[in-house]
């Protein structure tokens, strides 16, 4: 950079610009090209989320968590209702568990088709994210085939889930894998294995293991730092323990450990691993009535619960109290994106404009779950 | 050329009137390269949709043109396009410096349609048959980065004077390998007129490949890719699009401009587009010359070949631009200066000794 040094620019990214995901506010510090300093600015999305959650009913929540991440709804709806239930001591069907990890697990790759696809867009390909959009498509219909909704599905409800699937599922799901599985390769031709796109991702924006600890990043973000952490494995809820999957974590595939690409390359590998999961799923699914351990009236003993999940994003946690009415005290969420963008501006100082960009995707944030 | 035929008829048939035969001529060429520039960006605008579309697994604009129901191949669209551009309300911001906000696009038109004038469309058709073409076509693609620079600093928006001050760069940058490449067409023609340079390149190897200068030695293949990057990067596309990256800088330099303003950076993009294609056919790929060597060529059919090898590359540069992701600013500036530039320097060398030897 030389001697001579020219004032600092601030420039403000967002709330309206093309690539923050959503409404986010990047207070940028800019030398020219290179970036000194980030301050996020949040709220624009802020809907206050846990303060109607102590005016409406237990169940009536679940609805609102479904537009915390928007992306992933069912993975919001399973942690809510799995700390429910551990709250009043419910233990719902063989086949209900079977069902919401099917879901699940389906809904995690779709968030991750679309965050590997924006990713893309972010670095300047256009035509992976349309491909990977179009698959995630044939994910949204499969749900709306049993609950009716495409991204706000309200499907898991306490004790149960809201529709029973439908009787060829496992027919339609098991030709999507068949579909989907080879897929994945074509997207690791045209977009993973490009030069340019490694060349854009690999090196920048790392992550340090300890860093990544400290800010309490989770998820696929601390995944990629070398840090084997999945609360499916760690923690199991539901019934995770019975499934043969891996955790995929940064292998350091092009660069440094840590970095985009890492980032980028987990969420590819876990897509794999989900598939692993829903065929499992889908062969052992037994039979059973979706509406017997449904309880009547929603009334949890006074008391409170933290219960974390893993949702695509990482540690989705959730702390309800309840004082024995049938509206909560207080519901606090643990948001994981949240986290992953506090981090923001520790790794990306000294890169330049694109990059900061770049490393934002690669964290795949969504500021419905970060504003709530 | 036809300035010259046309001012010659005006002479015979009206009188010598020197001024106004030249102001007629001027015009009448004027209006058709306008036409042209302005069905190119017509056609390729749409062809760009379709493509992309193709490429993405969509259908891409179905909805204007005849057909059956509400049209079958939306081919009306870019004139539907073409009209909203012209009816938007043509906003300038406040702050803007008024009168280089106005001055802008029309500075980077007349770069990219003089540009156009001096392209051998056929052995027959060329607005003005210059003993200097190449030099001249080079020489009117810097032009537009003034118009540029103009609007990103007069539109008073941060994003605009990030994409101008990134689009300077690049283009001064990689006119330096364009231009090294483009000599060694020179040095092996020995001209810089275009027709001539053409001609050189009629006959064939070996009777059956064609004699066009990209394939006369391995240093001018190399030089082709170069010029062909090299231009490829000077009309600010994929994956050299970075004054104008869509997920950084909004729109860059154009971030402030709607409207009919904008419509004719568009038709400027394309029309350059246009002729760094026609350069780079003219200078490496035999102009309007058959690819078949010796095989339906005449000044008629020139033109559809010309036309038809401009496409071609036309299209290489849309399915770059539908499969790259974007490069990075230095990244951009590395390829320039570290690899293309020493290249196409050696290149001249070898192009050298390769005549030395070889005559």
């Amino acid at each position: 950079m030389g001697v001579i040094q020219g004032d600092q620019m601030v420039l403000n990214i967002g709330p309206q610009h093309p690539s923050t995901h959503g409404v986010l506010r990047l207070e940028v510090m800019t030398d020219g090209e290179i970036v000194s300093k980030i301050t996020p600015h949040l709220g624009y999305l802020h809907r206050c989320f846990e303060k109607h959650s102590e005016n409406v009913t237990y169940e009536q929540v679940i609805p609102y968590t479904d537009r915390c991440d928007y992306l992933a709804s069912m993975n919001s709806n399973f942690g809510y209702v799995v700390a429910m239930e551990e709250l009043m001591d419910i233990k719902v069907c063989e086949r209900v568990e079977y069902v919401r990890v099917i879901m699940a697990e389906l809904n995690r790759i779709a968030s991750h088709l679309l965050g590997v696809g924006a990713y893309g867009l972010d670095v300047g390909a256009f035509t992976p994210f349309v491909h990977m959009l179009r698959d995630r498509e044939r994910i949204l219909d499969i749900f709306e085939y049993t609950c009716g909704a495409r991204l706000l599905y309200n499907y898991m409800w306490v004790g149960g889930v809201s529709h029973d699937l439908p009787k060829d599922f496992k027919k339609i799901c098991f030709k999507f894998l068949d579909y989907f599985e080879p897929k994945i390769d074509e997207y690791n031709q045209l977009l993973t294995y490009n030069k340019i796109f490694v060349e854009r991702t690999a090196d920048v924006g790392v992550l340090p293991a300890d860093v990544a600890i400290s800010y309490g990043v989770s998820g696929t973000n601390l995944r990629a730092s070398g840090v084997k952490w999945d609360v499916r494995k760690e923690e199991p809820y539901s019934i995770y323990d019975r499934f043969d999957f891996d955790i995929p974590i940064g292998e350091a595939k092009f660069g440094t450990l840590g970095d985009c690409f890492d980032r980028y390359w987990v969420r590819i590998l876990e897509m794999k691993e989900s598939i692993k999961i829903v065929r499992q799923a889908l062969k052992e699914i037994p039979e059973g009535d979706i509406f017997e351990t449904m309880p009547k009236k929603i009334r949890p003993p006074k008391g409170s619960i933290y219960r974390r999940t893993e949702s695509p994003r990482g540690d989705l946690g959730y702390y309800i109290e309840s004082d024995g009415s049938p509206v909560p005290t207080r519901v606090k969420m643990r948001s994981p994106a949240f986290t992953a963008l506090s981090c923001l501006d520790e790794i990306s100082q000294g890169w330049m404009m694109s990059d900061v960009l770049c490393i934002l995707g690669s964290l795949d944030i969504v500021l419905g779950e970060i504003d709530r | 050329m036809t300035i010259d035929f046309i001012i010659n008829q005006f002479t015979e048939i009206i009188g010598n009137f020197p001024v106004a035969a030249f102001l007629v001529a001027c015009a009448s060429v004027g209006g058709l390269l306008f036409v042209l520039m302005a069905l190119n960006a017509m056609v390729a605008v749409y062809v760009e949709r379709k493509v992309s579309a193709f490429m993405m697994d969509r259908l891409g604009p179905m909805g204007q043109g005849p057909g059956l129901h509400a049209g079958k191949w939306g081919i009306l669209q870019t004139f539907a396009d073409a009209i909203k551009l012209l009816i938007k309300e043509d906003t300038i911001p406040k702050s803007a410096d008024q009168i280089l906000f106005k001055v802008a696009p029309f500075i980077i038109f007349i770069g990219a349609i003089i540009g156009l004038s001096a392209l051998p469309f056929s052995s027959s058709i060329q607005a003005v048959d210059l003993n200097v073409g190449v030099f001249y076509i080079i020489a009117a693609g810097s032009i537009g980065v003034i118009g540029i620079v103009m609007a990103g600093w007069a539109s008073n928006n941060k994003w605009s004077l990030y994409g101008a001050m990134r689009s300077a760069a690049q283009i001064i940058s990689y006119e330096i390998p364009a231009g090294l490449s483009i000599i060694v067409p020179i040095m092996m023609s020995g001209t810089m007129n275009l027709q001539n340079l053409i001609e050189y390149q009629s006959g064939s190897i070996f009777g059956i490949f064609p004699n066009w200068i990209m394939f006369q030695n391995p240093f001018a293949f190399l030089a082709f890719f170069i010029f062909f990057i090299s231009a490829v990067a000077e009309t600010n596309r994929t994956p050299f699009d970075i004054p104008e990256a869509e997920s950084e800088l909004v729109a860059g330099w154009m971030t402030e401009y709607s409207g009919f303003r904008w419509a004719v950076f568009f038709l400027s993009e394309y029309a350059n587009m246009f002729v760094v294609s026609g350069l780079a056919v003219a200078g490496f790929m035999g102009g309007w010359l058959s690819p078949i060597p010796g095989f339906l060529n005449s000044p008629v059919l020139g033109l559809f070949w010309f036309f038809g090898k401009v496409s071609f590359l036309i299209f290489v540069m849309m399915w770059f631009r539908w499969t790259f992701p974007r490069l990075r600013v230095d990244q951009l500036m590395y390829v320039c200066w570290k690899v293309f530039i020493p290249i196409a320097m050696l290149n001249i060398f070898g192009v050298g000794i390769w005549k030395l030897i070889f005559g």
